[in-house]
């Protein structure tokens, strides 16, 4: 028995109008198993009823590999570098499937999740988490099936594949901000749900998927706004090896702005938040 | 506030701003409200004019630690406000509750169940949304398993399951929680007979045995009476009442129901009904409220109808108790011979049943009477709306069961309906 220990005078929970609630971090702590239900429903769930199951998971990017890779390489003739062309997109391929599934996930997940938001109390912001916790998962997924691909192409790993983790928590920093600002948005005004296809369109040719950057110069310091860029070249350089720069005033703006992104979407969220069960 | 007290109401009150000017689901009426705001303040100084509607008025009221209140009111009174409020899904616009203990609300069976996953998934997501740890629910699982009775098809899809299943698993989840205060929204309407009293067993038993609070809404009174200690009646948003539950249900079903005027404004007809009651006479008396002596051992009822198209009337009276409980029918249409139906063409008729009572204890009753046609039609009923006080019936002993809830249990009436044309009324 964990729960039957409780102090004879239990603190005192006092509800208010406009009242900040002291205990929302302690309360989402402590509602960290439902955010794993959550992701573990979402998971479970999609993948029901479809004939390819899981393969899903691994088609969708890989199509995607190829046409970018016709798109940019082929057509457009822009510079691979040293590695292959389809490994360059692939690299970065990777971060951006995180973002935007985060991002699609975290826009439809409060009002696909109604009926929970108008009956039961937890932290808000768990929902989204939950759709971050869905995406990294994919990311998962897609990152064991490229680390053997880029062998058979021939890039070995080096220790620079370290510190993947710490661009991954970049680009989940990302889509958690970017997701907060689409979730509260959406709730409110369900314009955003045609919106966010939009963004994502646009964000994946503004965000440097399927070209490097260090062949275009004049464009540099603008993609760098764009704090997803940092996330994608910090994948290719730790997971394509020795030949790819890193360009580090890219990163010091990228974090500038993924800072902004987080910090404007919690309070964007948490301000929202309390009439969530009124208008979704 | 001392800490037997475990939920602490203080003028608690919740707007919503209605109308046409004050939501925005979208962001194209959103700017163009706000653009038209402007031009107003600039034109002439002043904003929209925004309609407030109080779902909750000033509720002030103290929980003791083991108490079941239950509270009470017509639908809109602002129940589920209350509770929505007190279980932290949305904010109230003035006022303060203080809580102390777990809480855990159940304002919905199966919240949050998804179709595609199997009962066992079903039952460990529930149980999380509901604010259960894993290992808790891993602890319980077996045992509300048993309560839903489902174990055969416990990895089976709930999308296959049927209704009652899907209702008697969810039920179970809740019922297995263990916080401090449990809050319940009208639950028990569902599922069936049996399960639903195996549901009061099991509520009885967590407030009474294990000592828990809870907080109870339902419309179904005699669950409440048997229940709650106290109750709290709400009307449009404010506090009526709260004490005793059985004073508390009588002025809930007093209030919209017998007020001493005249008993036909009580009809209730759906749209387009070929019958309409012109009046309505118990025992000669066309009031609402009526009082039975001893002498009394049958009772008439007389009803004016205007008929405007061919149909087959009879009369069905029920004789309720004060909350509204069914204890007696009568309804002499649907005997097999089904001669106390009458069929009637277009145009004025007097309907008149004789109905013989039985004797009755002291206390209040309540007719609930209904024009139909049996097994197939209600034109009009007068749901619960005539109160029968009944003074002195020679039984004095009976004074002991008023208000004990001591059930009568279901009797049939022996009575007639008769049925005569009013011809001075058809002609124009």
């Amino acid at each position: 028995m964990t729960d039957s220990a409780e102090p004879p005078a239990a603190p005192a929970l006092v509800i208010e109008a406009g009242r900040a609630d002291a205990h929302y971090w302690r309360d989402l702590w402590s509602y960290r198993e439902l955010l794993g239900f959550l992701a573990w429903r979402d998971i479970k769930v999609r993948y029901k009823q479809a004939v390819l199951g899981v393969a899903w998971a691994v088609i969708q990017p890989a199509v995607q590999t190829l046409l970018l890779t016709f798109v940019f390489g082929k057509l457009a003739k822009m510079p691979a570098g040293s590695v292959a062309y389809p490994l360059l997109v692939l690299a970065g391929l990777l971060p951006w499937q995180l973002f935007s599934s985060a991002f699609s996930g975290a826009g439809n997940s409060l009002v696909g999740n109604a009926h929970l938001i108008s009956k039961v109390y937890f932290p808000r912001l768990i929902v989204p988490l939950s759709a971050l916790a869905v995406a990294l998962i994919d990311l998962g997924i897609l990152l064991a099936l490229t680390l053997p691909f880029s062998f058979c192409l021939g890039v070995w790993p080096t220790w620079r594949l370290l510190l993947l983790p710490l661009f991954i928590a970049l680009a989940l920093l990302i889509a958690f901000g970017a997701g907060l600002w689409i979730t509260a948005l959406t709730v409110k005004y369900r314009d955003f749900r045609f919106i966010s296809p939009f963004i994502l369109q646009i964000g994946i040719f503004v965000t440097p998927v399927g070209y490097r950057t260090d062949f275009l110069p004049n464009w540099r310091d603008w993609l760098a706004l764009n704090p997803l860029s940092a996330a994608v070249e910090g994948f290719r350089w730790s997971l394509l090896g020795g030949t790819t720069k890193f360009y580090v005033p890219g990163l010091a703006i990228s974090l500038a702005a993924t800072a902004l992104l987080v910090g404007t979407g919690l309070w964007y969220f948490r301000k929202t938040e309390r009439q969530f069960a009124d208008i979704v | 506030m001392s800490s037997d007290i475990v939920i602490a109401v203080e003028n608690l009150s919740k707007r919503y701003v209605i109308g046409h000017e004050a939501r925005h689901d979208n962001l194209r009426d959103a700017l163009h409200h706000t653009a038209r705001k402007l031009w107003r303040r600039f034109r002439w100084g002043t904003g929209f004019r925004t309609e407030e509607f109080w779902a909750l008025r000033d509720v002030a009221f103290e929980v003791r630690r083991g108490e079941v209140v239950g509270i009470i009111g017509r639908n809109g009174a602002g129940k589920s406000t209350l509770l929505k409020i007190l279980s932290r899904i949305t904010e109230p616009t003035t006022g303060r509750v203080t809580l102390r203990g777990r809480v855990a609300s159940l304002l919905e069976v199966g919240t949050g169940f998804h179709p595609e996953l199997t009962g066992r998934e079903n039952i460990f997501l529930n149980g999380a949304i509901l604010g259960m740890r894993r290992d808790e629910i891993r602890r319980k699982f077996d045992e509300i398993v048993a309560f839903a009775e489902v174990d055969r098809f416990i990895d089976m899809p709930v999308k296959h399951y049927s209704s009652g299943m899907h209702v008697r698993l969810a039920f179970a989840v809740a019922a297995h929680l263990e916080p401090e205060i449990l809050i319940i929204d009208e639950v028990l309407a569902v599922g069936d007979l049996q399960f639903q009293r195996k549901c009061l067993g099991k509520m009885q038993q967590v407030a009474s045995g294990e000592g828990r609070t809870v907080l109870f809404v339902s419309h179904n009174t005699a669950a409440v009476q048997n229940l709650c200690s106290r109750g709290l009646v709400l009307e449009s948003g404010r506090q009526r009442f709260l004490g005793g539950t059985a004073d508390a249900l009588a002025l809930y079903v007093n209030s919209g129901g017998p007020t001493g005027g005249p008993a036909v404004d009580k009809q209730v007809a759906p749209p387009g009904s070929p019958v309409r009651c012109t009046s309505l006479t118990v025992n000669g008396s066309a009031s609402d409220r009526l009082a039975l002596t001893t002498s009394a051992e049958s009772l008439e009822i007389a009803a004016g109808v205007q008929v405007t198209a061919d149909v087959r009337l009879s009369i069905e009276t029920y004789l309720c108790d004060r909350y509204g409980n069914k204890l007696a029918l009568c309804s002499p249409g649907h005997d097999e011979s089904g001669g106390d139906v009458h069929r009637l063409s277009p145009g004025h008729y007097r309907l008149t049943a004789r109905i013989q009572l039985p004797r009755l204890f002291r206390g209040h009753y309540l007719l609930d009477i209904t024009l139909v046609q049996p097994y197939v039609c209600k034109y009009v009923s007068f749901p619960c709306a005539i109160e029968l006080t009944v003074d002195s019936s020679g039984l004095n002993w009976g004074r002991m069961f008023e208000d004990s809830g001591v059930a009568v249990g279901f009797m049939v009436l022996p009575g007639r309906v008769t049925a005569e044309r009013l011809a001075a009324l058809d002609k124009p």
